[in-house]
């Protein structure tokens, strides 16, 4: 969930009133954000740098408030003040408008080499425009936001905005080898190619993490005015020549990507959040763009959509009983300018250009819930009738957990995920062995595979409770997973993706002496409560001397039941305990309690 | 602690001593009650490896008020015998004597009486033998000479059974040293649940209480089709990134998909349908053949609703799961790779938001958590979404408990199931509910095997509903 900070009596000057904390807590929960925090820039710089370093540092309140992923036109203090406002219907949802110039349109002209690197772009220009510092600030914020959320980190989508006053166009939107590339980037003083800003951004705490995006292409993205000067090479860095201050007047907006939808969105929510600041507000002035097609597109494109909505929908969904014109005025709150029309029963909402959260009916029905209020909805008990049925399998295992307990062993609860090291090397086997499904991106060794036996798990809990009294008796039940590309004998599940769970049972000894009859036992009790008769019978079981690498010679047995092998029990390899930092000896059983299904 | 002098006398003692030293007898030279030596040498044994002892019992017998009189008038069987004259006494008048009925069977079965029944008036009793050993009152003798242990064991069992000797130090009069009632019993041998898993029996309880049926959740790895494209979450959703996802590198891929309802979910996704827009992308199926570990249980509730949605008609269901999930996440103190999610579902015609509240003020009332209050939020697959606060009593303010929302249309209309069908449905986590409810602020002390099996041994009860512990070891997770 993103956050967005604002100083707090700047929010309140545009809200036109003052709030306690409490108030405004109130009033976001309400609309469905969260003021996560109440800070200043002080504060934050003392908390992670120290006291000394926050010394002279603004302590103006900033408040943190937290905003819906989904909910671009919330990123910025422009945008929270007009939402809350429409909401308390202080204001009226303004309209956006594209405008043509009275004069050329600005122009971009996308060229077919851009085609496999970043397809896509977008223009549009706010002229005279009025900034001042926090309008500015707000301003380069927003953008930093977008990249942040919707641009996946720049990836899909990258945001350009220029000073179009010492620009001229029309402007080219190409891709050129790395080192046909060279300009003024911002904030340096020279001129560099592109390879050697790639190299210079690799210490860039910011820009460093976008370089994969172009790095290893042959060719970089790159835009031109007519006079050969660079607005930004797409998606690292902007030009310093086009540079925007607070004196800028007009603003050239460019949106580069690979995802059009997203860039389109994008370049609509910059626009209507600060051509409020506009000589003529909420107007844009708008641009075109020739694919590399010829075809011409005009941006942005600030398109309104006209939506359907039966009132009796709604209220059946959210389980309440209002008239259509409660519910067109509950959705106007939310910018969703609505009226009733047809037979009264029809809600027409028309969907502005800053909502493209808005996809589907049921949007439109959670925003009138949100105006309605989600705690004024009277709660009911749906009629629905069902008989409960418990997995066959966690009921197995609920039963057998009790038993093991009432037969002295304490469960334990470890990670599914371990290193290749735990299931193969500390066993004694090689990995291939294993079947082990492997992640393929794991941060650190504890996550390299899923586990294929629970006793690794089990005895790193004994290294981690040496202290404890002598003997430990543990025991868990639940999942390892297993590799099995065989079809057809599998289960619903698993099926498809080539690796299944099985559900075992795995408990461990440990003490002075290995304590094999201890396990033995519990075999024995196990089976007793499973109602599996000792023997080699039909339907019976029995252990059978057998041997492996997990297990000291001689002390090993299969276990057999019901027609097949189950498991094994036995007393540890030295080399095992010795390798999971134990030091007295130790046995163990594991089994799979499927069959006893 | 050695409790002073008599401990330090002891010691003393007991250097010099050769062989030991005979606590009762210390006592009796000291001066001193046989209890506080005792007391001492327990407190010295507590301390360590300092004085070893032998527990040794002596016992000593002495005569009851009858077995006094015996030994001092002869036994009742020699006093009926020496109350017979030589020509013979009515038994009728022998029954009536002190000694009468006591020692006329004894004398009969020594043989040293017999009976006359054919006497004229009554039956008459006459001395068999001239004269008798009392052995009774010589054993009787003996002990009151302090010589009891002359007599063998069956010998004085046989005085004790009629009541003339008595055990003395039998514990039944002696006085002994209070108990401290402040100290801990002794915790007997037992296995222990873990409470993670106890917090999840509750919870399954609940749901089985309210009439949830348990979906099968036994498959850890999942593609990314089940896991987010069916819940119509786009393919360049932040979620699946690397840095979220653990993916598999073997098996890579998802080689069976239900390829009808794949086309549908791919239309929905790219161009829209069911009355939606579409995210408007290029869905690829490549990208939802990946395989990884499920990142949320609603991947098993998306596969139960799509077989709900096979079944026709349409029957109404109540779900639910409670099993891991695994996120690719930086970890800290409450947070983990892996943790379990708690998930309820209900799909039937026609429920609403106050439907969904309704559930949810039900099951959390099973928690003991009354006070609710709801806030919108935003869920890719749910719409409308709710998250779900409890005003918390330790802390004065409302946390997070839960998440909830309406399935989506794009979600459920691929699968097939009838438009007028909603599906509701909350998560949680059951970690948290569990850290608060044990006063537990590291994870890593509950889960996995860096566990404090100390905790494990000392966590009492799951009883979601009871009281909770004392505000100072709540937190918010």
């Amino acid at each position: 969930m993103p956050t967005v900070s604002v100083k707090r009596d700047l929010l309140f000057r545009a809200l036109g009133r003052t709030y306690t904390d409490e108030e405004f807590d109130e009033l976001c929960f309400e609309f469905g954000l969260e003021l996560d925090e109440i800070t200043s820039e002080k504060e934050i710089i003392s908390k992670e740098q120290g006291n000394e370093k926050a010394h002279g540092a603004s302590d103006v309140v900033l408040y943190k408030i937290d905003v819906p992923a989904n909910r671009y036109d919330l990123l910025c203090l422009e945008g929270l003040v007009r939402g809350l406002q429409v909401f308390k219907e202080r204001i009226k949802t303004p309209m956006y408008k594209r405008v043509m110039p009275k004069g050329e349109v600005q122009k971009l002209i996308i060229t077919e080499e851009t085609a496999k690197i970043r397809p896509y772009a977008v223009a549009a220009v706010l002229r005279n425009i009025k900034f001042t510092k926090d309008r500015y600030d707000s301003f380069i914020e927003l953008q930093e936001k977008l990249h942040q959320n919707i641009c996946r980190k720049r990836a899909l989508v990258a945001i350009g905005t220029h000073d179009l006053d010492t620009l001229s166009g029309p402007f080219t939107y190409t891709a050129k080898k790395p080192s046909d590339i060279k300009f003024k980037p911002l904030n340096k003083s020279k001129e560099y190619t592109a390879c050697e800003l790639m190299n210079i951004y690799k210490t860039d705490n910011q820009l460093k993490h976008y370089l994969h995006i172009i790095e290893n292409k042959p060719l970089y993205p790159v835009i031109y005015d007519s006079n050969g000067v660079v607005l930004s090479m797409p998606p690292i860095i902007n030009g310093n020549h086009s540079k925007i201050t607070v004196n800028t007047k007009n603003v050239f907006i460019e949106c580069t990507g690979t995802d059009f939808t997203k860039a389109k969105i994008v370049l609509d929510v910059i626009v209507t959040m600060f051509s409020e600041y506009c000589e003529n507000q909420f107007t844009v002035e708008a641009a075109e763009v020739v694919f590399p097609n010829g075809k011409l597109h005009t941006f942005p494109e600030l398109a309104y959509r006209k939506e359907m909505v039966r009132a009796d929908l709604i209220n059946k969904k959210v389980g309440i009983r209002e008239t259509p014109e409660n519910l067109a005025k509950l959705l106007t709150r939310m910018c969703l300018k609505s009226e009733v029309i047809g037979d009264g029963n029809q809600i027409e909402v028309e969907i502005p250009p800053t909502r493209a959260d808005i996809i589907h009916a049921c949007d439109i029905i959670e925003d009138a819930a949100i105006a309605y209020g989600y705690n004024n909805i009277q709660m009911t008990l749906p009629k629905t009738y069902t008989i409960a049925n418990q997995f066959p399998l966690n009921k197995l295992t609920e039963l057998l957990r009790q038993d093991m307990a009432a037969a002295g062993f304490t469960e334990a609860l470890t990670f599914a995920l371990c290193s290749q090291e735990d299931i193969a090397d500390k066993l004694g086997m090689d990995i291939s062995a294993t079947k082990a499904v492997h992640i393929s991106n794991p941060k650190t060794a504890e996550f390299q595979v899923a586990r294929t036996t629970l006793l690794p798990g089990l005895l790193k809990t004994l290294a981690a409770n040496r202290k404890m009294p002598l003997p430990l008796k543990l025991f868990e039940i639940s999942d390892i997973v297993i590799k099995d590309s065989s079809r057809g004998l599998l289960r619903i599940f698993s099926e498809d993706v080539g690796a299944r769970n099985y559900r075992h049972l795995c408990a461990v000894y440990y003490n002075k002496n290995p304590g094999f009859e201890i396990i033995h036992g519990l075999l024995d009790r196990i089976m007793q409560l499973l109602d599996v008769p000792p023997g080699e019978k039909k339907g019976g079981y029995a252990i059978k001397a057998s041997e492996g690498p997990v297990f000291f010679p001689g002390r090993c047995a299969e276990i057999f039941a019901r027609g097949q092998s189950i498991g094994k029990l036995g007393v540890l390899h030295p080399d095992v305990i010795t390798k999971f930092e134990l030091t007295m000896p130790c046995s163990c059983v594991e089994i799979n309690i499927e069959p006893f299904l | 602690m050695a409790d002073g002098p008599v401990a330090e006398v002891l010691l003393r003692r007991l250097e010099a001593a050769d062989g030991g030293l005979d606590s009762a007898e210390l006592a009796t030279e000291l001066g001193v009650e046989h209890q506080s030596v005792v007391g001492a040498v327990k407190s010295l044994q507590a301390l360590g490896q300092i004085i070893e002892t032998e527990l040794r019992s002596t016992k000593r017998w002495e005569l009851t008020t009858e077995g006094e009189e015996i030994a001092q008038e002869g036994s009742h069987e020699a006093r009926v015998f020496r109350s017979i004259p030589p020509e013979g006494l009515p038994q009728s008048e022998l029954m009536r004597l002190p000694s009468g009925k006591v020692g006329f069977s004894k004398a009969m079965s020594n043989k040293w009486i017999r009976v006359d029944k054919s006497a004229a008036d009554g039956p008459r009793v006459f001395r068999v033998v001239d004269s008798v050993e009392d052995e009774v009152q010589r054993r009787l003798q003996l002990v009151r000479g302090g010589q009891a242990e002359k007599l063998g064991e069956k010998e004085r069992s046989e005085l004790r059974k009629r009541k003339l000797l008595t055990e003395v130090g039998s514990w039944r009069d002696r006085p002994f040293k209070p108990y401290n009632f402040s100290a801990h019993g002794v915790l007997p041998d037992s296995g222990h649940l873990h409470p993670l898993l106890k917090v999840r029996s509750q919870f399954r309880q609940i749901f089985l209480e309210m009439g949830f049926t348990e979906m099968p959740t036994d498959n850890y790895i999942e593609s990314s089709f089940w896991n987010f494209d069916a819940l119509f979450q786009p393919q360049q959703h932040p979620a699946r990134d690397q840095h979220d996802t653990f993916f598999l590198r073997d098996p890579a891929q998802a080689q069976q998909l239900p390829m009808d309802y794949v086309h549908r979910v791919k239309r929905t996704h790219s161009q829209g349908g069911y009355g939606s827009q579409g995210y408007k992308y290029n869905w690829k199926l490549d990208e939802a053949r990946k395989n990884l570990l499920r990142t949320h249980t609603t991947a098993a509730s998306a596969r139960a609703l799509y077989r709900l949605a096979q079944k026709k008609p349409f029957t109404p269901a109540k779900y639910f799961s409670i099993d891991r999930v695994f996120r690719n996440e930086t970890l800290d103190a409450t947070h983990l790779a892996e943790f379990h999610q708690i998930e309820g579902v209900v799909a039937d015609h026609g429920l609403t938001l106050g439907h969904l509240m309704g559930v949810l003020r039900e099951f959390f009332t099973k928690l003991g958590i009354t006070q609710l209050r709801f806030k919108p939020a935003y869920n890719p697959y749910t719409e409308p979404s709710m998250e779900i606060f409890s005003y918390h009593q330790g802390l004065k303010k409302w946390v997070e408990v839960g998440n909830s929302g309406i399935f989506r249309p794009e979600m459920l209309l691929p699968m097939g199931l009838p438009e007028n069908v909603s599906v509701i449905a909350w998560g949680l986590s059951l970690e948290r509910p569990t850290m608060i409810k044990y006063g537990i602020n590291n994870i890593r002390e509950l889960v996995g095997h860096k566990v404090n099996l100390q905790m494990v041994y000392d966590s009492p009860l799951c009883r979601l509903d009871a009281e909770r512990g004392p505000p100072s070891t709540q937190e918010a997770a």
